[in-house]
């Protein structure tokens, strides 16, 4: 089974990153820009056929390394 | 003073640190692989040097804190031992969850290298008892990811209960923005867990220890834990 895993910034922390992406994208003239955020995204394979257990992997992939909870959320999407 | 330094891959300043410990309190530290699972008995003190470990991918300090010798690291601070996280090892105490907060991208985006001015906030604790409060040191910074941020009820306990041990500031000790480098909150520079064992700083105290390279205000801080257990024994 193919998941991903999306991690992005909480609202309210201060995304410098995203910023200065915000800034250059501003620089090109692309039009309409009002803000950017950056966040990662993490495909992953997963053995087996069990979608209940599967999504529960990643979950907790995503509790305890992929994502920072301090800071980031993440969505787990399972295909 | 038993020491123990955590090597980890990508790590680079375990020898600085390693010197320093050598060289204050005059016995060489253990050097501990992070494969590892146990930590040598008798340790007192275990330090988590600076460097890039594991590349810095995913983010700093993410991988090195689930190594592991991080269970072990883990038992000693929770038994009361002391723990000092120095710069990359600060990132990963606190993705390790024995710090809170974390370290965020520096502010102006860049990687700093350079020297900067810290007041210490308290000496009655193990690691500042070196220095006097209210006293200025200089000691250098190398990081791109310094800039630490915490949700605001974390700040406000931080700040309420004292953990702030050292701070960004101008070199006559005034919190100036313009000298807090790294745009850390409330110019946090170094801080300390609840039960006041553990302490993450990002300068690097292990730079400053010898008069052939330059000031040695980083002394205190070892010359301190040296006294501590010496007090202790």
């Amino acid at each position: 089974m193919k998941a991903r895993i999306t991690v992005t910034l909480k609202s309210g922390i201060l995304d410098p990153q995203g910023k200065a992406i915000e800034g250059a994208l501003k620089s090109l003239g692309i039009a309409g820009v009002a803000s950017v955020r950056q966040g990662k995204v993490f495909d992953i394979e997963i053995e087996g056929s069990d979608r209940k257990a599967a999504r529960a992997a990643l979950e907790q992939a995503a509790d305890k390394l992929l994502a920072n909870t301090l800071i980031e959320n993440y969505q787990v999407d399972l295909k | 003073m038993k020491s123990a330094v955590i090597v980890l891959p990508g790590i680079n300043r375990e020898r600085d640190m390693a010197r320093a410990l050598t060289l204050i309190s005059g016995r060489a530290p253990a050097m501990v692989w992070h494969a590892d699972t146990a930590l040598p008995r008798g340790t007192d003190l275990v330090v988590v040097p600076g460097g890039f470990s594991y590349g810095d991918y995913l983010r700093c300090g993410a991988i090195a804190a689930r190594a592991p010798i991080m269970g072990a690291v883990r038992s000693h601070a929770a038994r009361g031992g002391l723990v000092l996280g120095v710069c990359n090892g600060f990132q990963i105490l606190c993705e390790a969850g024995l710090l809170p907060g974390v370290l965020m991208r520096n502010a102006a985006l860049k990687f700093i290298c350079r020297d900067v001015y810290l007041r210490v906030e308290r000496s009655d604790t193990p690691f500042t008892r070196g220095y006097n409060a209210g006293q200025v040191i200089r000691v250098p910074v190398a990081h791109g990811e310094g800039n630490y941020v915490a949700d605001q009820d974390t700040v406000v306990r931080l700040e309420g209960e004292g953990r702030v041990l050292f701070r960004y500031a101008a070199p006559d000790g005034a919190l100036d923005p313009a000298w807090n480098v790294n745009g850390a909150t409330n110019a946090i520079a170094g801080v300390l867990n609840a039960s006041g064992n553990v302490l993450g700083m990002m300068p690097h105290p292990e730079n400053h220890v010898e008069a052939a390279l330059g000031p040695t205000d980083g002394r205190g801080l070892f010359a301190g834990l040296a006294d501590h257990f010496k007090q202790a024994a």
